[in-house]
């Protein structure tokens, strides 16, 4: 596994919920036959998009080992995350996957100084020995994303911006130096004129302290504007995945083409094609359980095998889509990409 | 004809704690006109005063919000209601939901999460008229909701067993029984899915251009404003910077706040760096003299920070409040 250097290895990941009491339960695949690595040599930023109740943050829990998968593998540097058992192992895998959350305000107490959670996580992960120290190691993580101590000491969470506190949490999940960060939602509680400055600071952290990040969200806007590969979710599965200028700027699956379509463009000369009728899908339960495709309900371009079997991984030039377009089972409907489409996995 | 008049509006929260006064200045010298068949759209950033404005004009005061100065008027028939002095029974029994109703953000708050839909349908309208046929009312209710794309067994559901877009969209069907003249809606879609917001946001649209009403969304999302509104106003710590159709605020922005709010929104597609004001909005208990958004401003001169700038008519439709407008140097 060690061979080829991987940060992330998620194979075949498969994550199952069971909804209700004892007597009827439902089963919900909430994260369905998931692959995908993020490579150490290079850091990167990739983008796990869908909307809610894709699986995103069900995938971003398996990640932090926080939820073992019912079947298939997470390696982390070639380990298997279910196999870490020993404290001071997992602890030394949560030094290098640190976590940003949503919303800043709910993720610092109210009745705490939010320096106390640089300093707390300065000394438990060993980066400095005494509160000195930890002040030291807190000032360096503040100044790389634009601030200082000095305007951070004393102050109460209600005390700070949405935008300075966001990026206090981001300070403080880069004390422990991490080789991985993973960032759920960390802009949706954000104001318009703030929300650029957090994006901003992940690029810097890609180029500068070559952070891979592991970026959740259901912002496809924010996606294009920093991501280098991005995976569509939807229903557990990833429906597609690649570079994201290929991905977003010309969509191969019909879900990526709709949610596509569905942003609103800030340009009011989009509006016609923006109007256009679009049907709503049916509840959300119905759709995760849905045999064969989870998009066949709402797709217009939907077959008789959409319905009846999963759809395949397929590989179209630098991407993964699953979709039967895309393989011999369409016929004329991917003509333009027959010649370069080849199964890899069923 | 203005539909809704709203003249030099400003309201405050006033709290006392132990003797120390504290007043928001929420809502500071707002004017504007609604008129009949437009939706108007109010766009702003968290704590602007989007809400505190909504709740004035939709006679929802109570401390500690107070109406400092300013009126509201709307116009009902022939005659102006003065919506800061309406009765609480002249409010329930003429205006609301018949005259002026609203689509709020959480609509599992406008919906009573023990009840069955059909039942919030039904509170509704006996406040204005008694049911007597129970059958043909649902008969009725049946026939508004599918005119919105809605399936029968809606009604019958409790809320929770819907999704949230459905939600939103029974929202909107309540908020329609009586062909209100104008529709509030406050961040009717933030909590939506791209996909399902599409959808809802169709409906709100539809609907308008059926009945020729007014309605006034309010959302932070300018990319919303953009696809649905008529007219755009934009607030920023309480008062109006800019308002203009919205093909004019997008394609010539004046107010630097406007400029930067729409140059910084990322698009797919395009990949150029964007950046972020410096500094944060103000706090509105002790807001920046002159022009409050002369801190953050980088074109900011000496006169914004003594003298508030006026809002100005710069062309049809357009006004500005900024002093590099007024004096011709942008």
């Amino acid at each position: 596994m060690s061979a080829d250097r991987k940060l992330f290895d998620l194979q075949h990941a498969v994550v199952v919920f069971h909804i209700g009491g004892m007597l009827e339960s439902t089963r919900l695949i909430a994260v369905n036959d998931v692959s995908f690595s993020l490579s150490s040599e290079k850091p990167e930023i990739f983008t796990l998009a869908g909307e809610s109740g894709s699986g995103k943050t069900t995938v971003s829990r398996l990640l932090l080992g926080d939820l073992a998968p019912t079947s298939g593998k997470v390696y982390f540097e070639g380990r298997d995350l279910v196999e870490m058992h020993k404290p001071a192992e997992f602890k030394a895998f949560m030094k290098k996957v640190q976590p940003v959350f949503q919303n800043p305000f709910e993720t610092f107490s109210p009745l705490r100084r939010v320096e106390s959670y640089l300093f707390d996580t300065a000394l438990n992960f060993g980066m400095a020995r005494n509160r000195l120290e930890a002040a030291e190691v807190a000032d360096s993580a503040l100044q790389m994303v634009g601030l200082s101590l000095a305007e951070v000491s004393k102050r109460y969470p209600h005390e700070l911006s949405g935008g300075q506190i966001q990026r206090v949490s981001v300070a403080r999940a880069l004390i422990p130096q991490p080789e991985v960060i993973l960032a759920d939602e960390p802009v949706s509680m954000v104001d318009a004129s703030l929300r650029m400055e957090i994006v901003n600071l992940f690029r810097k952290l890609r180029d500068e302290q070559k952070v891979t990040v592991i970026y959740i969200t259901h912002d496809l806007a924010t996606a294009y504007y920093i991501s280098d590969r991005i995976a569509i979710m939807l229903r557990g599965f990833i429906v597609e995945s690649g570079p994201v200028e290929d991905v977003l700027d010309r969509p191969f699956h019909p879900y990526t083409k709709l949610l596509k379509e569905s942003v609103p463009e800030p340009a009011p000369k989009e509006r016609e094609s923006w109007a256009k009728h679009i049907s709503l899908g049916t509840t959300e339960v119905k759709e995760y359980g849905r045999v064969g495709c989870k998009f066949a309900g709402r797709c217009p371009q939907v077959m008789d095998i959409c319905r009846q079997v999963d759809p395949p991984d397929v590989q179209v030039e630098q991407r993964i889509v699953k979709c039967y377009l895309y393989t011999e089972h369409a016929g004329q409907a991917s003509k333009e990409n027959k010649h370069d489409s080849h199964q890899i996995s069923a | 004809m203005a539909l809704l008049n709203v003249k030099d509006l400003r309201a405050y929260y006033r709290t006392e704690i132990y003797g120390i006064s504290r007043t928001v200045h929420a809502v500071d010298g707002v004017s504007f006109e609604l008129y009949p068949n437009e939706i108007y759209g109010v766009a702003g950033e968290s704590s602007c005063g989007k809400t505190t404005l909504i709740k004035v004009i939709s006679g929802n005061l109570k401390p500690p919000l107070k109406v400092q100065s300013g009126s509201v008027n709307y116009k009902l028939g022939s005659y102006d209601v003065d919506m800061l002095q309406i009765s609480q029974d002249e409010m329930r029994n003429n205006i609301r939901w018949k005259e002026i109703s609203y689509v709020m953000q959480g609509s599992m708050s406008v919906l009573n999460p023990v009840r069955k839909v059909i039942k919030t349908f039904e509170d509704i309208v006996e406040t204005h008229q008694e049911i007597e046929d129970r059958k043909a009312f649902l008969g009725r209710m049946e026939a508004h909701i599918s005119r919105l794309g809605l399936p029968a067994e809606v009604l019958n559901a409790y809320p929770h067993q819907l999704s949230g877009g459905m939600r939103q969209r029974v929202a909107i069907a309540l908020a329609t029984i009586f062909h209100p003249r104008l529709i509030i809606a406050d961040e009717p879609t933030t909590a939506l899915d791209v996909v399902v917001q599409r959808g809802v946001l169709q409906l709100l649209k539809n609907i308008q251009a059926e009945t020729k009403n007014t309605v006034l969304l309010v959302t932070h999302d300018m990319a919303v404003h953009a696809n649905v509104a008529d007219r755009v106003m934009i607030m920023y710590a309480g008062r109006i910077m800019e308002e203009a159709p919205t093909e004019t605020i997008f394609r010539a922005p004046s107010h630097p706040y406007t400029q930067h709010l729409i140059n910084s929104l990322p698009m797919i597609g395009v990949r150029m760096n964007k950046t972020s004001l410096p500094g944060t909005p103000p706090n509105l208990a002790n807001p920046p003299s002159g022009c409050r958004f002369h801190p953050r401003c980088p074109l900011a001169i000496e006169k914004c920070r003594v003298e508030v700038p006026e809002l100005l008519v710069v062309e049809n439709q357009h006004r500005v409040a900024c002093h590099l407008v007024k004096e011709g140097t942008r």
